[in-house]
């Protein structure tokens, strides 16, 4: 089975557990809800779809003078464009396009090879998720402690150490502070290894199962391949994730703080409820809510995140893919690619959503 | 009654910082809560009632201080204890109701766990079963149905919210309850019954109840002595009945004149000229003396002390009430 495909059930079959699950127990309100939002995410995949469409078409260059040069002998340039459906009147490569994203074979990039496109993503789409998971928990809980512990010591020296922090985090370009950790930890310090995903040598040892490569080793109980992994791992996962870690931080603190000021926090206070309590069990509890729901939105900043860092760390996945394949005009495999984003981000956004209206009892739809 | 003093206030200042300046808005208020009554504590919006009652909690909000007093309660001085101690105090022997019950409850926690929590938190070793006796007990007693712990707060009536609200305050049976304006988000008909649950609880549960209001009708029903705040001061303190049929200071006949009253065929009601003074800079001697139809020389230069009044143990802040004046105008 292609690999990308297998991803996509390893995310579709929790988001329909948790679809079935809100359907079956929801109130008809919440069913309804449930059904528009899917609903919904088709059309505005296909809109993505469209959009990405036009706008290669729209880009000077393409993909038959990025192979041949601007040079190249007019009859070799037009075989080529028959050779890669590029004659074809736009509507029907349209048309093409739509029918390769329903049938979840997305054509054979136009170069490079020419191999399939949802094979070559198979193989990468793997090291993106490697990337963008640890650096999801490092941004989330992360940002949460370090959020709930500003707002909960407001207008305190840790607060506006932490505020100063994330403002500067925030701002800092992903590239530029991938470079920064690894001129420090790697280059400097040497503690972490320069870029990659796993060192080559330890590498051929490894048999390959899902292509997550920690997974992977755990699995087949490689323990050298597991340590190489996890150190290759640690700047470029730190890196993404640092970048978000500000925004759940100051969503946290915001939230925190507006939470301490609820009448409830003030009645469990005269009920003698420890601070410790009412900080996180009471006002984060409560404040986490927001949260929840910008985690679903910020996957896709993780994606865009992702192409910038795994160019900076020679990661091996989809957003280097992604950038090399714009470079060369690849209208198939950059269609593709961002097909996919699309799906994905739809599909956590989806999850996200619901969760969210199955974890706080009052969201009755 | 027995006449005991459960909590004693003693020159309490609570000063909260502005950009101006500090402001005080409890000044040197005295004030004996006796074992088994319901004290009303009346007065209009501003006057410190609530902070005062705050206060006698010392949960204060950052921008306040206790800046001077004694709080004692039960033979305590509550201001000596540490913040962990003071902890013990809230919730285990002092229990809180507030004014808005829609909004006093977690909404993301269910109603058993507000009382089980509570329970714990005083009572470690208290098991699971032996919380949710205690909860269902009590809520079964103030009219809820047991079943409906399992729900979420908003669930629940506002009147269902604020018995459960009684019910954390009489989840470790608590001495003394402060009901910060509990009434006040309730329609007439709810709060009618709530007073006569809290009447009904006192005697059950030995309650010793402040009751704060600026509801001069609530304390009526309910209290058996009565406390009027004015301007951050203790205007007049004593039983209900003479402080209602005769009342001692200015501030509190003006109070009960503007309460609406359908059985006398006045045509206007009364209304108190002014309004209560800015806090920042509070009129010399008596605080009331620019809307005080009474005023007299002394009252603009000289701020009245406690005078005893209806011989039971009343007392007014109102020069008016100075034997030695009452003397000097007989001479």
């Amino acid at each position: 089975m292609n690999s990308l495909l297998l991803l996509f059930v390893a995310l579709g079959v929790p988001t329909l557990g948790v679809l079935v699950y809100a359907l079956v127990t929801g109130s008809p309100g919440l069913r309804r809800h449930v059904l528009t939002r899917v609903a919904l995410t088709i059309p505005m995949i296909l809109i993505l779809a469209t959009v990405v469409f036009v706008v290669l078409r729209v880009l000077p260059g393409d993909p038959v003078t990025s192979s041949l040069g601007p040079r190249g002998n007019p009859e070799v340039r037009e075989a080529m464009r028959d050779q890669l459906g590029l004659d074809l009147p736009i509507w029907a490569q349209y048309g093409r396009y739509l029918g390769s994203l329903f049938t979840f074979d997305l054509g054979n990039a136009l170069t490079s090879g020419r191999r399939p496109v949802a094979v070559e993503l198979g193989e990468r789409f793997p090291a993106t998720i490697e990337l963008i998971v640890p650096a999801a928990i490092v941004a989330v809980v992360g940002g949460i402690l370090a959020g709930t512990l500003a707002g909960s010591r407001r207008k305190s020296a840790t607060d506006y150490g932490l505020r100063m922090f994330s403002v500067a985090i925030y701002a800092m370009p992903v590239f530029w502070l991938g470079l920064i950790l690894q001129l420090i930890f790697a280059v400097q310090l040497g503690w972490f290894p320069v870029a990659g995903r796993i060192d080559p040598i330890v590498s051929g040892s490894l048999e390959r199962v899902t292509n997550l490569l920690v997974v992977d080793s755990l699995i087949t109980g490689n323990w050298a391949a597991l340590g190489s992994a996890l150190r290759h791992l640690v700047l470029p996962a730190a890196t993404l994730g640092l970048i978000l870690l500000g925004v759940f931080l100051r969503l946290t603190r915001v939230n925190v703080i507006e939470t301490l000021q609820e009448d409830y926090v003030a009645a469990a206070r005269a009920r003698g409820i420890k601070e410790g309590v009412i900080v996180y069990r009471h006002a984060l509890r409560n404040a986490m809510i927001p949260v929840i729901t910008f985690i679903g939105l910020q996957v896709a900043i993780l994606l865009a995140g992702a192409v910038l860092t795994e160019t900076v760390f020679s990661w091996p996945g989809v957003g280097r893919y992604l950038v090399e394949r714009i470079g060369l005009r690849d209208y198939t495999a950059v269609q593709g690619v961002v097909a996919v984003f699309a799906i994905f981000v739809s599909m956590i956004s989806l999850l996200v959503d619901v969760v969210y209206s199955i974890v706080d009892p009052r969201v009755r739809y | 009654m027995s006449g005991e003093i459960l909590y004693s206030v003693r020159d309490l200042v609570v000063e909260y910082d502005t950009r101006t300046g500090p402001l005080r808005a409890v000044d040197g208020v005295s004030l004996d809560i006796r074992r088994g009554e319901i004290l009303g504590l009346v007065g209009e919006s501003g006057c410190g009632k609530s902070t005062l009652g705050k206060a006698m909690m010392r949960l204060l909000p950052r921008n306040a201080r206790i800046a001077k007093g004694e709080l004692l309660f039960d033979g305590q001085d509550l201001m000596s204890l540490s913040e962990e101690q003071m902890r013990h105090v809230r919730g285990g022997k002092i229990g809180m109701v507030f004014q808005d019950p829609m909004t006093s409850l977690n909404p993301v926690q269910r109603i058993i766990d507000h009382i089980t929590e509570t329970i714990k938190t005083h009572k470690p070793d208290a098991s699971d079963d032996e919380a949710r006796e205690r909860a269902e007990f009590l809520v079964e007693r103030l009219g809820i149905r047991k079943d409906r712990l399992d729900d979420y707060p908003h669930q629940l009536s506002g009147g269902m919210r604020q018995r459960v609200m009684i019910a954390l305050a009489l989840a470790l049976n608590c001495d003394l309850v402060i009901a910060d304006e509990p009434t006040t988000s309730l329609d007439v008909i709810v709060e009618a019954k709530f007073l006569d649950l809290l009447r009904d609880l006192r005697d059950e549960f030995n309650l010793t109840i402040l009751m704060i209001t600026h509801n001069i009708g609530v304390v009526a029903e309910v209290a058996d002595r009565v406390a009027v705040m004015y301007a951050g001061e203790m205007a007049e303190v004593g039983d209900v009945h003479p402080v209602f049929a005769e009342p001692a200071h200015p501030y509190t006949e003006g109070l009960l004149k503007s309460v609406p009253n359908i059985a006398l065929d006045e045509e206007e009601l009364y209304q108190m000229k002014g309004g209560p003074p800015n806090l920042l800079h509070p009129p010399a001697g008596c605080r009331f003396n620019p809307r005080c139809p009474y005023v007299m020389d002394i009252c603009v230069s000289q701020d009245p002390p406690m005078f005893p009044v209806h011989g039971g143990g009343g007392v007014a802040a109102c020069w008016l009430r100075d034997p030695e004046r009452k003397r000097s105008e007989s001479d």
